[in-house]
């Protein structure tokens, strides 16, 4: 509501200056992503969380100085010293060294369980997005039963059902994340359908499945990209809690949920370690997954492109 | 000689929503179309909104099902079972927007092949050579077959979508408003072009438009619509200079035309189109018509000929039923 | 007779991360009492910005580079914050385009044409209501009682047009800036419009400033005329001269493109397509497609010169060492 005012002719040259120096580098290649994370350095932190922690998982077990799983009763419940820097846990076990091997576990069932979940959810939602009527009825409704649970509820009763165990914990998750992926592929899919491109592509004949995979779906997965961020950490979470709650990954394999749930008791004594180190780790992987999907939905904005 | 199209009392009525729960309304987009189209004219479809016009070329693509009547391509209907594919090589359309008619992940070599890939069965060099030939028809460049749609400008898309329309070389192209969309230092380029290619590739159009100039410029005769029925047919230049129906009258004498000197200052129409949902009885136009009879509340028109153009208006009816003509001033 | 508005050298800019976007550089005109004006022009002419920028809209990442604009008498761009409020909204109106997008979707007609009167003129609501009904009638909206109760997706975009006219003119202002009133609306009711628009300024006595891309609503309706291309004046005339007597290769060029509805001419296209506002040509903006381009259009940028009384021309033809003299 201010009046308008016209720009001093330094500042006017500070923004022209500015805007050319912008315009260099989005005319290089990913030239917008990388204006985006300049202007945003929340979602630049963000982005070196991730990748610091995802170093971690690929190269953290190789280089533990001590075997996660070594066990020695002498050393049990030892505060953080300069060998070992996390300190132990109850059973002698180092914590920095158990914390890099759980770095893998949790990243690898989270990201197994969202590309699963956001490939199967995917494909449901535009399948029923562009079938309607019947299909579009008995899909939907049955994720909606699903999401009337919560998440980690259904979670919960998915992993007592099915036990414990690496494999089955991907089982749980990838399913209890399908539903959030299916119905916003299939809300893109019921508005795009309408669009001019698809009466052209069945107007050229174009067999149904391939509207469906290569006309509609490339064009509908821009907003759950953001999605499958934000779900990273939702899935890392996930992870840890049924862990946490014994129902996920089985000991002895290192991981930060199970850690957590481990030094709980040791925590009211004061030797607080076992539990914060792994909290912490958890608290950075999830802290830069949300900050980092923040920057992609403004690089996924059709309108903050041209 | 046979018709290369025909449309036969064709009718398409859409269930909607109604305002009360498990109540629908039925939109009646389409009643009673009837034209043949010859391999060497053009013909126009004008109206305003809810004219049913773009209904009407959605049926002749197959894209809906007529609720009753027919259309026919070189007799034999569009909808029997299995011929659509076929069909579908012989009539292609250039949508209304042509940055939304072209899939956005496609490169324009890409775009422009699909219709070969699927209703032709030329080979993959063959398609190659032919897509390059079509871009430079259309006038554009080589080198921006590997570009996206968003790098082009409106004008450019257009061509493109003219392109892959060409591609399976039909007989029939049905443009829906080729030139709205687009700056007004281009409409003459587009114009230019499909006059050009109409003749190298020996078209028939089919255009569908409400810019009356566009039509003159590109068709041979005129259907004009009203809410779903046709008002009057026939040659361009009779329809346009001497119009009968008084709807026709009206619209034409609507036209703005750039040129200050013929200023008309009355709207010859007033009101505004009434819903589909619920058009008036009778011919459809009565209610807004100033020279409306009392038939014309109760029955809808049939086509009267006058000339060389069919009118469907009961003032037009050589049998001159009907009572005094109603004197009705428009609110 | 006093001038209503009067700009002078505008130019805005849009800074973004693609680069500078030009979008008005240097476009200098006037409007007069009682006078409707029409800028014409195509995508990228920059015709809507300059309506924007004068009502202060133009926020980040845009800005007014530089000009002036007076509204009688008073410097728009050098006014305190108060003084502000008393003419936006209120002495200088506005029309959008796309009327059913420009009313507010959770509020009834009524209720925005109240507020919009409440706010400025500070009556008592009843009578407010009383008046919107009274305006919306000399409008042509049948049933306005019922009207005025309705939301804006309820009605019809000609509909939608006259209400965002009557929240317009409610306040009486100087000048109602309309942009691309008729766009999108049927034949028959953009004449019904237009119809409208000369009453109500016959009436009420309101200069109108049309922004139109439509070169049939600026020979219907207005009275001068102002072509922009590229974000510059092009020519300026009054309509009868502009129509019949083009000076500038761009006007001309157009005028004989366009298909004519009473008439099958042999169009002449003008090649190429319309410039890149992030990426001007050189020199005169319309150069690269012009017939007439002479080697000094590639370096010089022409600035509008008066070639008759009334009739300004942006072009090297006829300035100095031109070939055309009045």
């Amino acid at each position: 509501m201010r009046p308008a005012r016209v720009l001093s002719p330094q500042e006017a040259a500070r923004r022209e200056a500015e805007s050319q120096r912008l315009q260099r580098i989005s005319s290089r290649r990913l030239g917008f992503s990388r204006v985006v994370f300049r202007q945003n350095p929340v979602s630049t932190i963000g982005l070196v969380l991730v990748l610091m922690m995802l170093l971690v998982a690929v190269i953290g077990p190789a280089v533990t100085p001590f075997p996660p799983n070594a066990t020695m009763a002498r050393n049990r419940m030892q505060p953080p010293s300069s060998s070992h820097i996390f300190g132990t846990d109850s059973y002698g076990r180092d914590v920095f060294s158990r914390v890099l091997a759980g770095a893998r576990v949790d990243f690898m069932i989270a990201i197994a369980s969202v590309g699963f979940a956001f490939l199967a959810g995917s494909l449901v939602g535009a399948i029923a997005g562009y079938s309607r009527g019947f299909v579009d009825t008995v899909v939907m409704r049955s994720m909606d039963v699903m999401q009337s649970f919560p998440p980690f509820i259904l979670g919960m009763g998915l992993a007592a059902a099915i036990g414990p165990g690496t494999g089955n914990l991907i089982i749980v998750i990838t399913i209890i994340m399908i539903p959030t992926f299916a119905r916003m592929v299939r809300s893109r899919v019921v508005s795009l359908r309408e669009a001019a491109f698809i009466d052209a592509a069945r107007s050229s004949s174009v067999p149904r499945w391939k509207i469906i995979l290569v006309y509609l779906l490339p064009n509908s997965i821009g907003p759950i990209i953001v999605t499958g961020a934000l779900d990273m950490s939702y899935a890392m979470l996930n992870v840890a809690g049924l862990s946490f709650l014994g129902l996920g990954v089985r000991p002895p394999q290192a991981e930060w949920g199970m850690m957590i749930s481990d030094g709980m008791n040791a925590l009211l004594a004061g030797d607080w370690w076992v539990t914060v180190f792994p909290g912490l780790a958890l608290f950075l992987s999830v802290l830069g997954f949300n900050l980092l999907a923040d920057g992609l939905r403004d690089i996924m904005d059709p309108r903050m492109r041209r | 000689m046979t018709p290369l199209l025909e449309l036969k009392g064709l009718v398409k009525h859409f269930s909607v929503k109604g305002d009360l729960p498990l109540r629908t309304k039925t939109v009646h987009a389409v009643d009673g179309i009837e034209f043949s189209l010859t391999s060497d004219e053009s013909v126009g479809i004008v109206g305003e909104s809810g004219s049913g016009k773009t209904t009407v070329v959605r049926c002749v693509m197959g894209l809906y099902k007529p609720t009753a009547g027919d259309v026919c391509l070189h007799g034999k209907s569009v909808f029997a079972s299995g011929e659509r594919r076929r069909l579908l090589r012989h009539i292609q359309m250039v949508f209304q927007d042509p940055g939304g008619s072209l899939n956005p992940r496609f490169t324009a070599e890409q775009i422009i092949k699909e219709p070969l890939v699927h209703l032709t069965r030329v080979s993959k060099a063959g398609r190659k050579a032919a897509v390059r030939e079509l871009f430079q028809q259309v006038g554009m460049r080589d080198s921006d077959l590997r570009k996206l749609p968003h790098q082009f400008s409106g004008g450019q898309q257009q061509r493109i979508a003219i392109a892959r329309a060409l591609a399976p070389k039909p007989e029939v192209l049905i443009l829906d408003e080729p030139t709205s969309a687009l700056d007004l230092s281009l409409q003459a380029q587009i114009i230019a072009l499909l006059v050009r290619l109409r003749e190298e590739f020996d078209l028939s159009y089919v255009l569908i438009t409400h810019d009356l100039a566009v039509v003159r410029q590109l068709c041979d005769r005129l259907l004009v619509m009203y809410l779903g029925m046709p008002a009057e047919m026939g040659p361009t230049e009779t329809v346009l200079d001497s119009p009968k129906h008084p709807y026709s009258r009206a619209l034409i004498g609507s036209v703005l035309v750039p040129d200050p000197t013929l200023r008309d200052p009355e709207p010859p129409l007033r009101g505004e189109i009434p819903s589909p949902t619920n058009p008036p009885a009778g011919c459809r136009f009565h209610p807004r018509c100033s020279r409306r009879l009392r038939v014309c509340q109760e029955f809808a028109p049939t086509p009267h000929r006058v000339g060389d153009t069919d009118v469907w208006c009961h003032l037009y009816n050589p049998e001159g039923e009907g009572g005094p003509e109603e004197e009705v001033s428009i609110e | 007779m006093t001038r209503v508005l009067t700009v002078d050298g505008l130019r805005v800019a849009f800074f973004t991360y693609y680069g500078v976007v030009r979008a008005v550089n240097g476009a200098s005109f006037f409007i007069d009492r009682d006078e409707t004006l029409g800028i014409v022009g195509e995508s990228g002419s920059g015709k809507s910005v300059t309506a924007a920028a004068i009502m202060g809209l133009i926020d980040s990442p845009g800005a007014i580079l530089g000009g002036r604009a007076v509204f009688e008498g008073v410097e728009l761009f050098e006014l305190p914050e108060a003084q502000w409020q008393s003419i936006r909204g209120h002495k200088i109106t506005m029309c959008f385009q796309n009327p059913m997008r420009a009313l507010n979707p959770v509020l009834t007609v009524g209720e925005q044409i109240i507020r919009v009167y409440h706010r400025h003129m500070g009556v008592s609501k009843k009578r407010a209501w009383a008046e919107s009904v009274e305006m919306l009638r000399e409008v042509n909206i049948p049933d306005a009682e019922r009207v005025m109760r309705r939301y804006p997706h309820q009605l019809s975009g000609g509909m939608c047009q006259r209400v965002m006219i009557v929240m317009a003119l409610m306040c009486s202002p100087s000048l109602l800036i309309l942009d691309e009133p008729t766009t999108g609306l049927d034949v028959t009711v953009q004449k019904q419009l237009l119809h409208l628009l000369k009453t109500l300024r016959d009436k009420a006595g309101a200069s109108q400033w049309m922004i139109t891309h439509d070169l049939g609503v600026a020979a219907n309706l207005c009275d001068r005329v102002v072509v922009m291309y590229a974000g510059r004046v092009m020519e300026e005339a009054t309509v009868e001269v502009l129509f019949a007597r083009a000076a500038h290769p761009y006007t001309s060029a157009l005028l004989t493109s366009i298909p004519q509805v009473h008439r099958k001419d042999e169009l002449t296209p003008i090649p190429g397509s319309v410039p890149e506002s992030l990426n001007l040509p050189s020199g005169c903006p319309f150069h690269p497609r012009c017939e007439r381009a002479m080697p000094i259009c590639e370096e010089d940028t022409p600035e509008p010169l008066e070639y008759a009384p009334g009739h300004r021309v942006a072009c090297h033809l006829y300035g100095r060492g031109g070939e055309e003299t009045p």
